[in-house]
């Protein structure tokens, strides 16, 4: 019998149970989903600690969307080994399930490097699922000192859910400024501001050397005190399914634009997966939502016959924290490498474009970020810039900098 | 599906329609009451300068960037319109980020807000057209 298989049930295999039924309305599809829970938002897991979200708030689909979908879901078993001669997937309780075509769609898992003495630490965890963010929430109390290590997306959104429950909360990373992906030497330092103004305390270029109980001996040789401790100092692809039977990985499973490994009849998408990146042009890792709904809806919809291709993918990131606003993408091409920078510094904003041969690579933007995606359509669809009031656009992203035809098209008609 | 389209030759920048989908999304009666000595947060808006206006509101694109980037799942479509679910969203703003008409914006308490056409308020279609003296904005099939 004809099944699809989807190995996670995360954002991606949301998607591509939607990118199948785009194409597919009857063959049954098998979810093999390792957490105990129907798909749930997982970046909304700070907001809940936060309580800028419920438990009841946080499913990405309705109540009925496996039902509708024709989907039958495994909860609480893993994928274990493909088996891609026979075509099928032997699941951690001995079961061995057939496919026809199969999504690997299983996420990242936190990357814990070692510390000594990290076993006198008591209560000590990472910051990536439900359940990792309900026995946080147990640990702490209004009066907990919270270490994290790690002053990236994670790190800090975990900060900031955490900010009004407890008494005090230090982050320490090896990197010299905060969120070091998206930002650069010249936003970093004010958000960096902006969240001690808040009450957090830092140590940047700075990490644990050892532990001892409740003590923090950083390598600064600083001493902190603490009594929970984060780890959130970056994710790691699960790729061992694809390496474990000679398919090709890099970082991630290697996809083509089609998000198709290379070991026949299966898919890759989301965390796990590493695809055509277009600000790099080359494949990478993008560890991020809707790259994650996108790569899956692709999947499904190619693994159902029909013909979708996900080639316009590049890193894109709105994020807030404590009131400020972050929005990034592409890529940052610095003057050295023959790029022309925009910077534009206000009180409360600064706005930061890369261009290269007549084409926005990358922004930054912190504050102000209404009409972003005007920035980003630019990168993703290659605009030549020279046909836009590009002076002006970087301060009022509109569609007044393009041509009336454009205009005509854009508002005009069905899009 | 009905959508809002713009005939920018005839858009006066006025600003009516704001304040047209302001008031009809406030769930007052009295447009005074509703608006007047407050700051409105419109889900269309008007830019251009002393010659050129037009009005942006959301495209209800066939296949929304919008919906895809939601982190939190507020963003849904429901009979081709693109809706939110404001108890959902948790002001991320991944929307703005992908939407390519810069259609989408913040609402008073910091979640996403953007246009529904008006089919779930008491207005029942769009306001903004409804009150456009020169049908620079127009809802009809094309
Ligand atoms: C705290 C936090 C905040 C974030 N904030 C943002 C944000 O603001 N914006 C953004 O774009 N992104 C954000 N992200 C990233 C985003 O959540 C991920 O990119 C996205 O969830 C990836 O989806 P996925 O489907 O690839 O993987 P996941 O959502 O991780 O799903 C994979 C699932 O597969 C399961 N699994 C793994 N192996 C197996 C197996 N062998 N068998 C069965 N099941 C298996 C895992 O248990 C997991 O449930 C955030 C992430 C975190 C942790
Ligand atoms: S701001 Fe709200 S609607 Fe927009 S992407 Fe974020 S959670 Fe979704």
């Amino acid at each position: 019998m004809k099944q699809y298989v989807i190995i996670g049930n995360g954002i991606a295999a949301a998607g591509c149970i939607e990118g199948i039924r785009k194409t597919d309305n009857d063959t049954p599809i098998t979810v093999i989903s390792g957490e105990k829970y129907p798909v749930y938002c997982r970046p909304l897991i700070s907001y809940y600690l936060q309580g800028k979200t419920a438990l009841e708030k946080m499913d990405y689909r309705n109540k009925t969307f496996y039902a509708d979908n024709g989907c039958n879901v495994i909860y609480g078993k893993t994928a274990e080994k493909i088996d891609p001669e026979d075509h099928t997937v032997l699941l951690s309780d001995g079961k061995n399930i057939p496919y026809t075509k199969l999504l690997v769609a299983a996420g990242s898992s936190p990357f814990v490097p070692h510390f000594d003495g990290i076993e006198t630490v008591e209560k000590k965890f990472s910051f990536m699922t439900l359940d990792d963010t309900l026995s946080l929430e147990k640990a702490i109390c209004k009066n907990s000192k919270v270490l994290i290590i790690g002053a990236g997306l994670i790190g800090l959104k975990c900060a900031e859910g955490l900010k009004d429950r407890v008494g005090k909360i230090t982050v320490c990373d090896l990197a010299k400024n905060v969120l070091s992906s998206i930002l650069d030497d010249d936003t970093a330092p004010a958000v960096q501001a902006h969240l001690e103004q808040n009450g957090i305390e830092f140590f940047m270029s700075d990490s644990v050397k050892s532990f001892d109980g409740n003590v923090a001996l950083m390598q600064s040789g600083k001493q902190v005190d603490f009594d929970v401790l984060v780890t959130a100092v970056g994710v790691r692809p699960n790729t061992a399914l694809i390496s474990g039977i000679g398919g090709e990985v890099n970082r991630g499973i290697v996809v083509d634009t089609k998000m198709q490994t290379s070991v026949p009849d299966i898919y890759a998408a989301g965390d796990c997966s590493e695809g055509y990146d277009l600000s790099v042009d080359k494949n990478r890792v993008l560890a991020l939502l809707p790259n994650a709904y996108m790569g899956g809806f692709t999947a499904g919809v190619n693994m159902a016959g029909g013909n979708k291709e996900f080639d316009n993918a590049i890193p894109m990131n709105s994020i807030g924290f404590m009131e400020i606003h972050i929005m990034t993408a592409g890529n940052y091409i610095a003057e050295k490498d023959g790029g022309t920078v925009f910077c534009k510094k206000t009180e409360n904003d600064i706005r930061k474009f890369f261009v290269k041969e007549d084409e926005l690579k990358g922004y930054i933007l912190v504050g102000n970020v209404l009409g972003g995606g005007i920035y980003t359509y630019l990168i993703r669809e290659k605009i030549p810039i020279s046909t836009l009031d590009f002076e002006n656009l970087q301060n009022d992203p509109n569609f007044f900098a393009f041509s009336e035809e454009i205009r005509r098209k854009k508002f005009g008609g069905v899009v | 599906m009905k959508r809002i389209f713009v005939n920018e030759e005839w858009c006066l920048g006025c600003h009516l329609c704001e304040y047209n989908c302001a008031f009809a999304n406030s769930g007052m009666k009295n447009m005074a009451l509703a608006l007047k000595g407050k700051k409105i947060f419109p889900k269309i808006h008007v830019y251009g300068n002393d010659k050129i206006n037009f009005a942006v509101s959301c495209r209800h694109c066939e296949d929304p960037l919008c919906v895809k980037a939601c982190i939190s799942g507020a963003l849904h479509i429901k009979d081709g319109r693109v809706c939110i679910d404001k108890t959902k969203c948790v002001g991320c703003y991944s929307c703005i980020m992908v939407c390519p008409y810069g259609s989408l914006s913040v609402g008073e308490t910091g979640v996403a807000s953007k246009c529904e056409l008006c089919l779930d308020n008491a207005c029942g279609s769009p306001a903004c057209v409804k009150g456009c003296p020169n049908n620079a904005i127009v809802y009809e099939e094309r």
